[in-house]
């Protein structure tokens, strides 16, 4: 990865540095990927249970995938570090003319 | 492969310009094509034009003037308007932003010898059947009835030529963010390149709204679905809404590249920094997204409710405030300045009273209740050419002039671009300025032919007379290029004298690999600033070293040339013909053979050396 290269030649410069980064990465990585599995746990339980009503299940899993993606690309795929502002962007206001066309469609097309 | 240009023989050009990967001849080959396009949309024009001129007129019939009207204004935007932006942004904006080319030069050339393949299919309507006539919208409750092949011809060729956009698109988008020269910051980028970034952008999130209403447009025609087809519970408004998520932005594609390149003109022409440079690039960024918000108010009258048009249309009248930005800045770059008028700044000069009138027409449309009265009607036809061809030619024939130096290396006749600039400009408002009045009069677009004593008789015949000046004007025009083509007096690299940015401080036209060492840049208007401190060049920002640069390739040409064989094979399949599956499979083992070559195949193109580069004043002048 083009932003974890040192900038020195010397390999040993920084490396207790770094390494406490990457165990602070990965410490990060398995508490978002327990969560994840957590959610999808909740998720299936939500609807093998029976108990709640549609109009409840529906919510919160749409919910916990929204969170699952944040996660997916915050911690996964490196958004949160720097030099990521203009993907962010671009992800972002794709995302809202996308949203911008359900929104309309589904208040004066489909419905 | 040499460094230095020899004299080649035709054939060898030829094939030069068949496999360039150079944005330069990539920019050559869109101002040809596009060029010529637009010839053939102005003769089309000029059909119309003659057919409208007096009242009951049968030069051309009813269905064929359908077929000249869709065919106008989809040429028109498509093939015209789009290349002719592509061609001025390929010739610039890696010049502007001190790059020795784009990001993808090979995706450059396939976006290129797409939007070709898809033009020419679109126009090989005309000799095979007959051309789409549902206009250029194409709306689904009348496209799905039209009889014979035109629609198919339609939906393919805008959909291979749409590819060939995207592509340039996301192009220009990863060149301008990663290929910037060494200190040019984002608030740096002059006007043009800026407005080259937001249209990528729009073109990126734009296109593939219009890629999905034509694939469904097509199962609808070819395979029988039914998305369209109300009777068959389908939603012809569906269409309609992809169509306009799609065309509106499109329409701000095509103009935002023209206030970039008025923006550069105003401030060379002024010899001042342009005025508000960052509430410039802020309109233009709002300018970009506001145009995602806007695109019902195309269909006011579908019924859409009221909640929905008075939504869309506060957004839409929103524009005016980014615009009105750009035009007051645009004023006050004059104001002061010691303005020079090249032909390239009466086109800007120009352009700023035009635009304003489409853009208060536009206000006017904007008005959800006004628009029932408006719609439809040559009001609608007025308002829209005065922002296109008021905006956007305007735009494109400036950008022409003003960059025909850097392109090709002379000076367009001034004389002559006079003439084409007042004929031109004459004709349009005589063209379009009375059909505000005929619109309002009652006559409604599209009709082919009207009848006599509804006082719409001399309306008419002043148009078509406007029509014919502007026609002329293009002919001179022409005139000026071949002229100055065959006289061919080359120019240095600054012709206009008053160069403020990087594409003025290298030779016209630039050596293929651009920059020998890239710049540095130290402020906006990189080249004025070394200017101002007496320099005759930029400040290199790099030690003189091998270039790397890519190698030609045969491939793009190849890849759309297999789509466009295999869209004849789709277009016919639906007549049950025996040869049609041969043919599609045969197209696509040609494209996806070709890719597949593109993939397995090496290619780390080549390096300039030092060496080669070096000349006197590098190895400390001459003894």
């Amino acid at each position: 990865m083009a932003n974890e290269q040192s900038n020195s030649a010397n390999p040993n410069v920084d490396l207790k540095y770094r390494r406490k980064k990457n165990a602070e990465e990965m410490k990060h990585q398995v508490v978002t990927f327990v969560l994840m599995i957590f959610f999808t746990v909740i998720s299936f339980v939500a609807v093998a249970m029976d108990d709640f009503s549609h109009w409840f299940i529906k919510p919160v899993i749409l919910l916990l995938a929204v969170i699952q993606v944040v996660f997916q690309l915050y911690y996964f795929m490196h958004m949160k570090h720097k030099g990521h502002g203009t993907i962010t962007l671009f992800l972002f206001s794709g995302l809202a003319v996308g949203l911008i066309t359900i929104l309309t469609f589904l208040t004066i097309v489909w419905l | 492969m040499s460094t230095y240009a020899n004299k080649k023989g035709f054939g060898a050009t030829i094939w030069d310009y068949l496999t360039t990967v150079d944005h330069k001849k990539i920019a050559i080959l869109y101002l040809i094509s596009g060029g010529l396009f637009f010839v053939i949309g102005g003769l089309e024009a000029m059909f119309i034009r003659i057919q409208l001129a007096i009242p009951n007129n049968d030069f051309v019939s009813a269905g064929f003037y359908n077929e000249i009207l869709t065919m106008h204004g989809t040429t028109m935007i498509f093939l015209a308007a789009m290349p002719l932006v592509f061609a001025l942004m390929n010739a610039v904006v890696p010049l502007q932003i001190g790059a020795r080319d784009v990001a993808f030069p090979f995706l450059n050339s396939l976006g290129f010898w797409l939007f070709f393949f898809g033009g020419v299919f679109l126009n090989l309507s005309w000799f095979l059947g007959g051309a789409p006539d549902a206009g250029w919208t194409s709306y689904a409750s009348l496209s799905l009835h039209s009889a014979g092949h035109g629609i198919d011809f339609y939906v393919l060729g805008l959909q291979i030529s749409g590819f060939g956009s995207l592509m340039a698109g996301i192009n220009f988008l990863v060149t301008i963010i990663n290929m910037r020269a060494p200190g040019m910051t984002y608030m740096r980028m002059p006007l043009f390149t800026w407005s080259t970034f937001v249209v990528s952008a729009l073109i990126l999130f734009a296109f593939p709204p219009l890629t999905v209403g034509l694939v469904l447009m097509m199962f609808d025609r070819m395979f029988g679905a039914n998305f369209f087809d109300v009777a068959a519970g389908g939603n012809t408004i569906i269409w309609e809404h992809l169509f306009w998520i799609f065309g509106h932005p499109e329409v701000y594609i095509l103009i935002l590249p023209a206030f970039g390149i008025f923006s550069e003109i105003f401030a060379t022409f002024s010899r001042k920094r342009l005025f508000g440079y960052s509430s410039m690039v802020f309109a233009t960024v709002l300018i970009g997204f506001l145009g995602f918000m806007v695109w019902a108010h195309h269909m006011f009258t579908t019924g859409l409710g009221p909640i929905a048009n008075a939504i869309f249309a506060v957004a839409t009248m929103a524009i005016a405030v980014p615009t009105g930005i750009k035009i007051f800045n645009w004023i006050f770059t004059m104001w002061g300045g010691s303005v020079k008028f090249t032909v390239p700044m009466l086109y800007a000069v120009a352009f700023i009273p035009t635009f304003t009138m489409g853009g208060v027409t536009g206000i006017m449309l904007a008005s959800a209740p006004a628009d029932y009265q408006y719609h439809d009607s040559y009001f609608v036809v007025a308002h829209f050419h005065y922002v296109i061809v008021g905006g956007v030619v305007l735009g494109l024939l400036a950008g022409i002039n003003f960059y025909w130096p850097k392109m090709f290396g002379t000076l367009l006749n001034e004389k002559l671009g006079q003439i084409t600039f007042w004929t031109f400009l004459i004709g349009f408002h005589l063209t379009f300025f009375i059909q505000h009045f005929l619109g309002l009069m009652g006559m409604p677009r599209r009709v082919f032919t009207f009848l006599d004593n509804q006082g719409l008789n001399t309306g008419n015949m002043i148009s078509t007379v406007g029509a014919f000046l502007m026609a002329f004007g293009v002919l001179v025009m022409v005139i000026n290029i071949i002229i100055t083509s065959v006289k061919n007096e080359k120019v240095g690299n600054d012709p206009w004298g008053d160069g403020r940015t990087l594409e003025w401080s290298i030779p016209s036209p630039p050596p293929f690999y651009n920059f020998k060492q890239l710049p540095l840049v130290r402020g906006l208007d990189a080249y004025w600033v070394e200017k101002m401190e007496g320099k005759k060049e930029m400040t290199p920002a790099e030690p003189l070293g091998d270039i790397h640069m890519p190698n030609s390739s045969f491939l793009p040409v190849m890849i759309a040339f297999g789509l466009f064989v295999a869209a004849f094979g789709a277009l016919y399949h639906m007549d049950d013909k025996s040869w049609t599956l041969p043919i599609i499979i045969v197209g696509l083992l040609i494209t996806f053979g070709s890719m597949l070559i593109r993939s397995v195949k090496d290619d780390h193109g080549f390096h300039i050396h030092k060496e080669d580069l070096m000349d006197d004043s590098d190895k400390g002048g001459k003894a």
